[in-house]
């Protein structure tokens, strides 16, 4: 980001909280911002084609979904980090994984269709690379109103 | 878990959210397009949507940011022991103070592993982090044993995440 116009920011931060249910949204959002019905809906078509908005739309809780997501962490001794990344790294239901500076330093999040497809990739993981995993179990999740403004 | 009685989705609720996990469309009216994809009428799909913005299976309607694109580059994830007794109270208020882009509560695994509050916390540099790191620990106040960081320091694998 060299540099975001006013309008631009406004539309950032004001979309990070959230978009209204009803028969013309862009419009009642744009009115708020004091913006076009059409120049908001260009701006956040940018937004999206340049990469600054990863997402916009309705954001699903997975579990509610039935989908199971779990946060798992290998401590990996730093001669045998490539090999066991590589391991990590090949199961499907791996998706995201990152190096973290601590001595668990393998972070991983597991998507599956269920708890039982959870404890089974976390066991074939732990058998694979030869070292414990340890999981991360969500207890309970609180909400977040506004990620980054900007 | 501590979930409430598992939402029922029907057919169309999950038709909905088939045709909208990529995004909802850029045109001006988003819910009637929807409705057309899914054959049925636009107060058919706000209503449903809005059921699901109320039950939780939708988080909200939002833009979710690329925070390298927007300068966020140095990420933390901030780990944090806090007694059990107030973590609830204490962790809404830090999920509402704009610390912090995540915040879960998760199992411990003593001694290796004291804490159970996570929390994202993104700056623009580290020092940003550690400024929003040290005002949760205030917040935390006498409620809190201790705490670390840890930064992210390379992206091993990173996939999108499919819903259904």
């Amino acid at each position: 980001m060299q540099k975001l116009d006013e309008d631009y920011r406004r539309i950032l931060n004001r979309l990070q909280q959230g978009f209204p249910v009803c028969d013309r949204p862009y419009l009642q959002l744009a009115a708020e911002l004091g913006l076009s019905e059409e120049s908001l809906i260009e701006r956040l078509r940018r937004l999206l084609a340049e990469g600054t908005l990863t997402r916009f739309g309705p954001l699903y809780q997975a579990e509610r979904l039935g989908g199971a997501y779990t946060l798992a962490a290998i401590q990996v001794p730093e001669h045998d980090y490539e090999r066991v990344t590589g391991i990590v790294n090949a199961f499907p239901e791996v998706a995201h994984n990152y190096r973290r500076e601590h001595a668990l330093n393998m972070w991983f999040v597991i998507a599956a269709a269920g708890r039982p497809d959870i404890a089974r990739t976390l066991f074939d993981i732990e058998r694979s690379c030869g070292y414990p995993v340890f999981e991360f179990h969500k207890l309970r999740e609180y909400f977040v109103a506004l990620d980054l403004p900007v | 878990m501590n979930m409430a009685t598992e939402p029922v989705l029907d057919a169309l609720d999950t038709a909905i959210v088939r045709a909208t996990q990529a995004g909802l469309p850029l045109t001006p009216r988003p819910y009637h397009d929807i409705a057309a994809w899914v054959d049925t009428t636009p107060e058919n799909v706000m209503r449903r949507m809005q059921r699901m913005l109320d039950i939780g299976v939708i988080r909200r309607i939002a833009a979710v940011p690329n925070h390298y694109a927007i300068g966020y580059v140095a990420n933390g994830m901030s780990v944090w022991d806090v007694d059990d007794a107030a973590v609830d109270s204490l962790a809404m208020r830090v999920a509402n103070g704009g610390l912090a882009s995540h915040c879960y509560l998760r199992s411990r695994h003593p001694p290796l592993w004291p804490y159970n509050l996570f929390a994202m916390v993104h700056g623009h540099d580290r020092g940003e982090v550690e400024s929003k790191v040290h005002q949760i620990a205030q917040l935390l106040g006498s409620a809190l044993r201790s705490h670390e960081v840890l930064y992210s320091s390379r992206i091993l694998k990173k996939t999108g995440l499919r819903l259904t």
